[in-house]
């Protein structure tokens, strides 16, 4: 639960409900909507084509010709602009921006490239999944507006000289702090705006201000950047959007959101897509008020954390990376919030799976830490019995990657959980260290790197 | 709008739980406000830390214990009320949900000028109304704990609900005793740990806050650590700081500008964000790095340089500790309120039966039903396995009421006795009472156990006496005819024979059946052969001197024992305890239940009895002249 990134058209469509001048005009074409029933389960989309794209396009503009009547008019030469909209931006130096094309050449364009991996100037690899169509807006004008949350309140900043190099002419950005129980000020914003608009534009670009202040507000975004937006004769048009909601602030928001886009999703950052394991995971997660995570960092490394706790969980992962065998660490995850023995077996097994799919290529041992502070309730001995389930399950297989298991663990029952993984571990052969509250949490980090 | 308290000892403000501090609880935390309890016990608190509850629209009292005793802790349905009517507390912890957290935090800053600190447990808060009661708290100058926080505990003083885990924690962390070390964290489940860390490398925990891992809490880790600075107890402090937000330079200035001069052991979780994909979003709403300045290892590095005592890693968090706490050479003198010993706090006796460390003779013994596992059984049979296998009622009644299952020819004679005496009509006693009850406006089972309780020895009942009397002329090996002028010896009338019309020429059909069915589907009929020559003997005198109705059950019963050859004495038990008449009485329920749903369907109203239909004779009173 936090601050989490919004798609650009899902934060456009929340602002087209509260802008007066703005409608929303979008379209989006992504592969979930072209590939086959099955081929949404497996994830093995096919390729699309451009027709398919064209014909999809002007299906919408036949069903609603009132909120997609511009795809009609760029089949008779109208322009669009066309780009990725996966959590990502510098789209034009990325060189994933369409410009200024018709239907048919912005078709042939998205189709070109719809399901190609591509690495961005940043480093990032993944897969373009999700394309947003929009109206092209002549403009000479470029201005920059963003919100941001803070300690203090929320900050409102403006510039004239928006678009891509905004972060370079960052000392044309004005900002307006804005305390937590109070509104922007009016006069502030107008003498702000008379320095950087021109005459005709003040009026428009005001309203659009305090409409986007409102905006915020209403809707829980937590960070909002309106990078550029330019003014229209039909007013205000924001070109570019990346967004930020608080997901706590769902239940008083949902009917605005749900208004707006249906389900308002939080999609995970662009290239990171969900392993067939954290799916499952995230979906143990949803069974119950308990807290199961995984991430998977390195599926070759060494060191398997499987910590009790979310403070605890980051305490392990930042002691091997203090240590110095951060590379080695295979998974960052939790299980907390007293999860049921079965719970906590499926998330042992996904782990212990995942751990013994192949050897050390070096034939090192791996290291199993079964670590966790003193839980407040959670009964220790009824979440090791889940772990041992599995333990039993795969034991054969962690005993062929040479599996080291390190224990630590306080808290209700904790003797009779000890006791009991220290038996099943060496009824089963497998080697195990236990430890209790007596030793410090973090130790059996140490001892299990200075095994080996 | 605020109350203005009546007598609160004006406390520093340093120093927001004291050894008399008192709170109010929003929501009914049975488990919460218990631990709070116990912890008071242990500690030899003179009154109790929790004076008032307030569970919305509900009036009251909840009990709970102090140590052994129970005692009652008041129940309001606002917290205006709870306010009023208690004003020695000033402390609120509020457990409302994420979604009415805002209000009722709202709601209880009203009350400033009383209510001073409040802790927010709800995890989930939405960040804008966060931010909308740090600025309300401020201003009012009330202290606020969370949101998403376990909350704190002031050693040997008060402990904020949960806070430090069982009791048996709590006293292996030496949190039932003030130490010298001010503790504060943003994770609640990291502080319990934290408290094990210090219990185990200094003289202990003084007080720890967790201010919960919200990207915008109410209060600071800075906001805590002055408390600590201008605390005289305090000789030394621990802090666990988090990625994300800038909140530990706040910390690393102050120690520069010299606002904090205490010796402070600090670490920044979070240092392992170098080697994870960019955005991960640890546990807590707050601990996300947005920028180097955010990150955990930046803090660290600025929080060393500013003077904070840093170890290398968390696994060096203790020794550093214990390294300050040496060096400060104090000498620990307990405090007057602690000399006594702790008291120990009594266990539920839920948990330690659950644990096996407690045993108690029973009051009752169950042979028949077992709720206790995981599935229902009848007399060992698993209730899916009854449904499954389709078992009849029979079936079911011989599990209840013999442990076992019985035959199909005995079940369905049970069923077809079950069907014949469901019901005889709406002029017969228990009928009759059913209706009158049912008409005067009573319930179901009013009016059906008033049916009920009808039956006995002249309606319904002549099953068991039946039973008993023929089984004993058996027994005493007298022929038909000894046994009828025994009878007529005694002056006794045969139970089970003689009917209000019927004859052997016009004879009942609900004993011709029964009497069909026996002969065919019974091993054999021993009492009932017996049974007919004695009415071959009575109806002799008088045509309507049959075996009727119930005798034909009773007798038919004792021959199904016979047959399923149980031993003599289990078969006189059941008769001797009137079992028997329960094949009536649960046919008979079945009429009378139909009877009460047809009066109560037809809106039937109170009857009265026509007064012309009873005699009036009254005795005569003589005049006195």
């Amino acid at each position: 639960m936090a601050q989490k990134s919004v798609s650009e058209c899902d934060a456009k469509k929340i602002l087209a409900k509260i802008l007066d001048d703005y409608n929303g005009e979008l379209a989006v074409i992504d592969t979930a909507s072209f590939c086959s029933e099955s081929g949404k389960k497996t994830g093995d989309f096919q390729s699309v084509t451009k027709d398919e794209i064209k014909k999809k396009l002007l299906c919408l503009a036949a069903s609603d010709s009132t909120t997609y009547g511009w795809l009609n008019e760029a089949n008779n030469g109208g322009k669009l602009v066309a780009k990725p909209d996966q959590l990502f931006g510098k789209r034009g130096k990325n060189n994933l921006f369409c410009l200024g094309k018709n239907l048919e050449e912005t078709a042939k364009w998205t189709a070109a490239k719809i399901n190609q991996q591509v690495t961005l100037d940043s480093g990032v690899t993944g897969i373009l999944k999700k394309f947003i169509i929009e109206p092209m807006v002549p403009h000479d004008q470029e201005y920059y507006a963003a919100i941001k949350s803070n300690e203090h309140g929320d900050t409102l900043y403006l510039s004239a000289s928006g678009g891509m190099d905004i972060e370079e002419n960052w000392d044309t950005v004005k900002s307006i702090h804005v305390a937590p129980l109070e509104k922007p000020d009016e006069d502030e914003i107008e003498s702000i705006l008379l320095d950087i608009c021109s005459w005709s534009e003040i009026a428009s670009v005001k309203k659009f201000i305090l409409q986007l202040w409102d905006a915020y507000q209403q809707a829980g975004f937590a960070y909002l950047e309106i990078n550029p937006f330019t003014v229209t004769d039909k007013g205000v048009i924001p070109l570019d959007c990346v967004a930020k909601a608080d997901d706590t602030a769902e239940f008083e928001c949902q009917s605005l959101w749900c208004d707006a886009v249906g389900e308002l999703k939080f999609p995970p950052p662009f290239g990171q897509e969900l392993s067939k394991e954290e799916l499952y995971v995230k979906h143990l997660d949803s069974l119950s008020g308990a807290s199961l995570k995984l991430k998977l960092l390195n599926p070759d490394g060494r060191i398997w954390n499987m910590v009790a706790g979310g403070g605890a969980s980051v305490i392990y992962a930042d002691t091997v990376a203090d240590m110095g065998a951060g590379r080695e660490l295979a998974v960052y995850g939790e299980y907390s919030g007293d999860p049921s023995r079965q719970l906590t077996y499926e998330y042992a097994k996904t782990l212990m799976d995942l751990m013994t799919k192949k050897p050390d290529p070096q034939k090192r041992p791996k290291l199993l830490l079964i670590g966790g502070g003193i839980a407040n309730f959670t009964d220790v001995a009824k979440t090791f019995t889940g772990i041992i389930m599995a333990m039993e399950e795969f034991a054969d297989r962690l005993k062929k990657v040479n599996t080291y298991i390190y224990v630590r663990r306080g808290g209700p029952n904790y003797k009779a959980g000890l006791k009991i993984i220290k038996d099943a571990g060496e009824k089963l052969g497998l080697p195990i260290a236990v430890f209790g509250p007596e030793t410090h949490m973090t130790d059996i980090v140490r001892m299990a790197l200075e095994q080996g | 709008m605020g109350t203005v308290s009546a007598i609160r000892p004006k406390a520093k403000t340093y120093e927001i739980f004291t050894r008399q501090t008192k709170a109010l609880i929003f929501g009914l935390q049975v488990k919460a406000i218990q631990r709070m309890l116990d912890f008071d016990y242990a500690i030899n608190r003179s009154q109790p830390s929790v004076a008032a509850i307030v569970n919305p629209g509900k009036t009251g009292n909840h009990k709970v214990f102090l140590g052994t005793k129970e005692i009652l802790i008041p129940v309001f349905p606002t917290i205006a009320q709870a306010i009023v009517n208690c004003p020695d507390m000033d402390v609120m912890i509020n457990f409302a949900s994420h979604r009415s957290a805002f209000q009722t935090t709202l709601e209880a800053l009203e009350f400033s000028e009383q209510i001073r600190t409040i802790v927010i447990i709800a995890e989930g808060v939405p960040e804008g109304k966060a931010k909308r009661l740090r600025v309300l708290s401020k201003d009012k100058d009330v202290n606020l704990i969370g949101p998403a926080t376990v909350g704190g505990i002031k050693a040997g003083a008060f402990k904020v609900g949960n806070t430090g885990g069982t009791i048996e924690n709590i006293m292996e962390s030496n949190l039932h005793k003030p130490g010298s070390v001010g503790f504060v964290s943003k994770s609640g489940g990291m502080s319990n740990e934290c408290y094990n860390i210090i219990a185990r490398n200094t003289n202990g925990v003084y007080e720890g806050i967790a201010i919960g891992g919200d990207a915008y809490p109410g209060s600071t880790l800075l906001d805590h650590l002055l408390r600590y600075e201008a605390d005289p107890h305090v000789k030394m402090m621990v802090c666990l700081g988090e990625v994300g937000g800038e909140e530990e330079y706040k910390v690393a200035d102050a120690v520069k500008d010299e606002k904090l001069t205490k010796p402070l052991v600090m670490w920044v979780t979070g240092t392992c964000a170098s080697v994870m994909p960019r955005e991960v979003q640890f546990g807590h709403a707050g601990a996300k790095a947005g920028s180097e300045r955010e990150s955990a290892a930046f803090k660290n590095r600025v929080l060393k340089e500013s003077g904070v005592i840093v170890p290398q890693s968390f696994n060096d968090f203790d020794k550093v500790i214990k390294q300050t706490f040496d060096k400060l050479l104090i000498e620990y003198i307990t405090p007057k309120d602690h000399e006594k010993e702790p008291n120990r706090v009594p266990e539920d006796y839920a948990s330690l039966a659950a644990a096996g460390a407690v045993r108690r003779p029973s009051n009752f013994r169950c042979t028949i039903c077992d709720d206790s596992g995981d599935e229902l059984l009848y007399a060992g049979h698993k209730i899916s396995h009854v449904i499954e296998n389709n078992y009849s009622i029979g079936d079911v009644i011989g599990l209840l009421w013999f442990k076992e299952k019985l035959p199909p020819w005995a079940t369905q004679f049970m069923e077809m006795v079950l069907k014949l005496t469901a019901d005889h009509g709406p002029a017969v006693s228990g009928a009759h009472n059913t209706i009158v009850t049912a008409r005067a406006g009573r319930d179901l089972m009013s009016s059906v156990a008033s049916g009920l309780l009808t039956i006995g020895p002249r309606f319904g009942g002549a099953v068991a006496g039946a039973a008993i009397q023929f089984k004993d002329a058996v027994d005493s090996r007298l022929s038909p005819k000894e046994f009828v002028s025994k009878m007529k010896k005694e002056n006794k009338n045969i139970q089970g024979i003689g009917h209000r019309v019927k004859s052997l020429t016009n004879p009942d059909m609900r004993v011709k059946l029964l009497k069909e069915y026996a002969v065919q589907k019974f091993p054999f009929t021993t009492l009932l052969s017996y049974a007919l020559e004695v009415e071959a003997i009575t109806t002799m005198k008088k045509e309507t001197l049959i075996l009727n109705v119930d005798g034909a059950i009773g007798i038919l019963c004792v021959d199904m024992m016979y047959a399923l050859e149980w031993p003599e004495k289990r078969i006189c038990s059941i008769i001797d305890c009137g079992g028997l008449n329960g094949l009536f009485v649960l046919g008979r329920t079945m009429g009378m239940i139909g009877h009460y749903i047809d009066q109560v369907t037809q809106q039937n109203g109170l009857y009265r009895h026509p007064w012309d239909d009873i005699m009036y004779d009254l005795p005569k009173v003589q005049k006195i002249h």
